[in-house]
């Protein structure tokens, strides 16, 4: 919280003192007013709520599809070994390219409209998400499905008594790494192509020459990503019980 | 029930070299008999358990229980493991549940069993507490009450008080020998505690040295109740002490 304020405190005395020195045009360093004068204005027209919502509904609905799709996978690919030695060395191979050179091939295949941004969300989110989920199953200690197997569970009671409970702390974990990069490259998805939403915004305010307007999608996108993070820990607190402290 | 280990061989392979575990182990273990398997350390009687339970299949010979072969982990085999093995995300009630819940128990039914078996091991106040909440005295009672509850004829019991202080292992022999007095099973203990043998057991296997084979079965004549103390009990400790020296000598020659 101190830091934060100090944050604030040396932003507004850089760019204060910059506007009362002169040193670079004021324009480009905006000052904490300036950008409040923005958001102000972004409220009441209320085109702010606008990109908002736009940018968190088309992480919602990428963010959802890539969680369904990584979970089913990485289930199946941690319980059944000829499907992970199938899936595992594909993924092992796309991983490593920076998912951002595929957004404009997305742009290509599906349009300017949502499904390109959706398609692209979903895309970047799926691999690292199935990943570490797959590795959650995979680290299932074994002496628990023993232990399982001898009070008489059988295959589908394992995967659903052990499996799964065993591993659904880190499952919400990946999930939240998920959403956490869905938030993230939104912005890039949205630089291209959009007429709304966060990353639009921002590159509007780079187009009509307004740094104000950059700071101000910035720090939205900071917030959100914060709450959204916040939002997540409470819910694994709630889904995890108290098995993991005291 | 019964057990019967025949011939039961197993060998593991690591690092391209084949090393033997158990030799041709022959065991018969009668219905509600409680035998303990002693042995130095890595003579493969923790392997022996793990066979007679399912989750290792022997590399040759087989076990019988009740006159029929095995082919893996059953309800019949309850198991408690020296490293208590609770499931985390359940609650003290909800780990002793389990086995009902498989079995589709009513509720009425199921709370029942559980507090009975709580009683037992002396947890009913800690009925809803999380694993993580106990000691390890405690976790190992909430591991036998689950195994108990799920009234398997048989209990493996692998070293199950070797994590434990001299203090609550004592307790917790008391309080398995005065269930086995209640509730009779028929129980396979592997420890490497000579005192817990002789307090226990019906009779004590002890095994040789790597690879392991039966050395010896010594009967323990002495009765339901034991007194650490007495002189027989004290004999019988030193007649398993060579046996078992004998064989820790073998180790290091």
């Amino acid at each position: 919280m101190i830091a934060l304020l100090a944050t604030l405190a040396g932003w507004a005395i850089v760019t204060y003192g910059n506007a009362a020195l002169g040193v670079v045009n004021p324009v480009l360093l905006p000052t904490p007013g300036a950008v409040a004068a923005v958001l102000v204005d972004a409220i009441r027209d209320g085109s702010l709520l606008r990109h908002v919502l736009t940018s968190l509904v088309r992480v919602a609905e990428g963010f959802g599809l890539a969680a369904l799709v990584a979970l089913v996978a990485g289930l199946l690919a941690g319980i059944c070994t000829p499907v992970r030695l199938l899936i595992e060395p594909v993924i092992e191979f796309v991983r490593p390219i920076p998912p951002l050179a595929f957004l404009p091939m997305f742009l290509v295949w599906f349009g300017l409209g949502e499904t390109s941004k959706v398609a692209f969300i979903g895309y970047t989110t799926v691999f690292p998400m199935f990943v570490g989920i797959a590795a959650s199953v995979l680290s299932v200690d074994v002496m628990l499905l023993r232990a399982a197997a001898s009070l008489g569970a059988r295959r589908r009671e394992l995967i659903r008594r052990v499996v799964i409970p065993a591993a659904l702390p880190e499952i919400i974990v990946a999930l939240r790494v998920g959403f956490g990069l869905a938030l993230f490259v939104i912005v890039g998805a949205e630089f291209m192509g959009a007429d709304a939403g966060l990353g639009y915004l921002i590159m509007e305010g780079r187009t009509f020459f307004n740094p104000a307007q950059i700071v101000l999608g910035a720090l939205v996108l900071g917030l959100l990503g914060s709450l959204v993070n916040w939002l997540l820990l409470a819910f694994e607190r709630r889904i995890v019980p108290a098995q993991k402290g005291a | 029930m019964s057990i019967q280990v025949q011939g039961v061989s197993k060998s593991f392979t690591a690092g391209g070299a084949r090393h033997a575990a158990l030799t041709d182990v022959d065991l018969d273990v009668a219905e509600r008999e409680l035998i303990c398997i002693l042995g130095p350390s890595g003579c493969g009687k923790s392997t022996l358990l793990n066979i007679v339970a399912g989750f290792l299949p022997p590399t040759s010979g087989r076990v019988l229980v009740d006159g029929r072969a095995i082919s893996g982990p059953g309800a019949d085999r309850g198991v408690v493991f020296q490293e208590y093995v609770l499931f985390p995300w359940l609650t003290v009630a909800g780990n002793v549940a389990f086995g009902l819940e498989l079995k589709a128990v009513s509720s009425d039914e199921r709370m029942r069993i559980v507090r009975h078996y709580l009683t037992l091991v002396g947890l009913n106040a800690h009925a809803d507490k999380y694993p993580v909440q106990l000691s390890g005295g405690m976790k190992q009672r909430v591991a036998i009450a689950r195994a108990l509850a799920n009234d398997p004829a048989i209990v493996l019991m692998d070293e199950p008080f070797g994590a434990l202080d001299a203090q609550t292992r004592e307790v917790l022999q008391d309080e398995l020998s005065r269930i086995q007095s209640v509730e009779p099973k028929t129980i396979l203990f592997v420890t490497h505690s000579i005192r817990e043998a002789v307090y226990l057991a019906d009779r004590v296997v002890v095994m040789t040295s790597a690879p392991g084979r039966i050395k010896q079965v010594v009967p323990i004549k002495l009765g339901e109740t034991r007194d650490r103390f007495a002189a027989e009990f004290t004999q019988y400790e030193s007649e398993l002490t060579r046996l078992v020296k004998e064989e820790v000598a073998k180790v290091h020659e």
